[in-house]
């Protein structure tokens, strides 16, 4: 559904992608794994344009787009079939829950208000923010703040999410509620793309993981695979700090 | 010790009292008032306008923005009067005294708000912007209902203060021939030699204006409330 290919990125001279090549199928979550630093913020950032790729191509859908050059009108089809989950949530602060979810409805999509709201209530019931809908984003938990920027993404009714390591930013206890979200989404056939260091969710909700270090992609393949008999050395290597870590 | 001396001049300034005031008051409410909004009104104008060409980096016009500020920030609002006031007609532009003072006093005010408003425009987390590109919204529509009320909620109280330091600034209007409020009290004071009085006066209606102003920005901040967290 998705095939990103050999997509460079530099800041102030240092490349941080070094041409990274990542394919999504309909239905598939992949995990996109990685030490801290490797690119894999940089590689959703420019999957959306919210950063500018050096260079590389995007094909969705079977359109190709030119990452470096795309237009305006190029850009909005694309993010008009994606939504961006954030580490740090991103909510609009000014506004309640509900509105936080209807907003791009109406004001960018021009869908009437009650169909917006329709919509939203029911992708807020779908992450357990029914009873919340009045609130302010600042008298929420950091999870049901990120359950609500996952409503919000989930009401654009995208093909594909992507999430930027969702649960970093959270306290241990508020963690199991964002991602049993997620699991549920997962489950209900969502096409995902998941920055996280969350390796029980990787292990067992992903069906393929990418393995990033230093902007090269150092292993992609079936996730399974890669956590029992990684291929590389340097995969194995994580593989075995991150499972003594716990 | 209460002669009849002493109870004759305090009739006297009682009956000057009870007579100028009124007379002041009209020209607060007919003048420093209105010279008051339409200075304020300029120079939010401005200071909107200034602070997100800042904040949206808009080049060569940063720079003019800069440019204004310094220039602004830099000298004083008397020297600035004179300047639109008896400067400009040398260059053929000949301004009435009272738009030239509700343009030097909107002028000079709008570089202190420009610089608050583009510190609260910018204290307003910029993922908020990103968020919103991803939901489809462009720059104008997240600015519009995202950044800017934020920004205005952040700015208020600090607007408010400038509103109030203006009222008092419209008095330097009577350097350049307008007779507002404390002008009127130099006039009444040539006739009647009390200046203690008079200008005790005066000062205390500019009081009860200010007064009023910080008690109605109070009342707003509650009603503007902080969409849930604490300030
Ligand atoms: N806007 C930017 N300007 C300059 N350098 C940047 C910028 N964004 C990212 N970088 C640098 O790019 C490198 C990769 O960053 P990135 O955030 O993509 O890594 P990451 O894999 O997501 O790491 P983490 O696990 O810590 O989130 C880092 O060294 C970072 O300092
Ligand atoms: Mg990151």
């Amino acid at each position: 559904m998705i095939e990103a290919r050999n997509v460079r990125k530099s800041f102030d001279g240092t490349e941080i992608l070094k041409g990274v090549d990542i394919s999504v199928d309909k239905g598939d979550v992949v995990a996109v794994l990685g030490p801290s630093g490797s690119g894999k913020t940089t590689l959703l950032r420019c999957l959306n344009f919210l950063e500018r790729a050096d260079a590389g191509t995007l094909t969705f859908d079977g359109t190709e787009y030119d990452l470096p050059t795309a237009k305006k009108s190029e850009i909005a089809a694309v993010r008009r079939k994606t939504a961006f989950v954030f580490q740090n949530y991103n909510l609009f602060l000014n506004k309640t829950v509900l509105e936080n979810v209807t907003l791009g409805l109406t004001v960018a999509r021009k869908m009437p208000k009650d169909e917006a709201v329709e919509r939203a209530k029911a992708a807020l019931e779908r992450v357990g923010l029914g009873d919340k809908l009045s609130a302010y984003p600042f008298t929420l938990s950091g999870g049901q703040q990120q359950r609500a920027a996952i409503a919000r993404g989930l009401a654009q009714n995208p093909e594909i999410i992507y999430f930027d390591e969702p649960t970093s930013a959270l306290d241990p206890e508020l963690i199991g509620e964002v991602l049993s979200v997620m699991r549920d989404l997962a489950a209900e056939g969502m096409t995902m793309i998941v920055v996280t260091h969350e390796m029980e969710f990787a292990r067992s909700v992903s069906k393929k993981v990418v393995f990033m270090q230093n902007g090269v992609v150092v292993e992609s393949g079936p996730s399974k695979e890669f956590f029992e008999n990684p291929r590389e050395e340097r995969s194995r290597r994580f593989v075995n700090f991150i499972l003594s870590e716990r | 010790m209460f002669g009849s001396e002493f109870l004759e001049r305090a009739e006297r300034i009682i009956g000057i009292l009870a007579d100028s005031f009124p007379k002041l008051l009209r020209y607060g409410v007919t003048v420093t008032v209105p010279m008051t909004a339409l200075s304020f009104t300029l120079a939010l104008v401005i200071a909107v306008a200034v602070a997100l060409v800042q904040y949206a980096n808009v080049r060569g016009a940063r720079q003019l923005c800069r440019f204004y500020i310094w220039f602004t920030r830099g000298t004083p609002l008397l020297v600035q009067l004179y300047l639109i006031f008896y400067g400009l007609p040398s260059l053929g532009i000949r301004l009435e005294a009272f738009p030239a003072a509700v343009i030097a006093i909107g002028l000079n005010e709008g570089a202190y708000m420009a610089e608050s408003v583009r510190g609260s425009l910018e204290s307003v987390p910029k993922g908020q912007l990103e968020a919103g590109y991803c939901v489809g919204m462009n720059y104008v529509q997240i600015m519009w209902h995202v950044v800017l009320p934020q920004a205005f909620r952040i700015a208020f109280p600090s607007l408010g203060n400038s509103l109030i330091g203006m009222l008092k600034e419209t008095s330097l209007a009577a350097t350049i021939t307008i007779v507002e409020m404390f002008r009127e009290a130099q006039i009444i004071n040539g006739r009647v030699y009390e200046s203690l009085w008079l200008y005790l006066e005066v000062a205390v209606i500019y009081l009860m204006f200010c007064t009023i102003l910080s008690v109605v920005q109070r009342r707003m901040e509650k009603r503007l409330g902080t969409y849930g967290g604490v300030k």
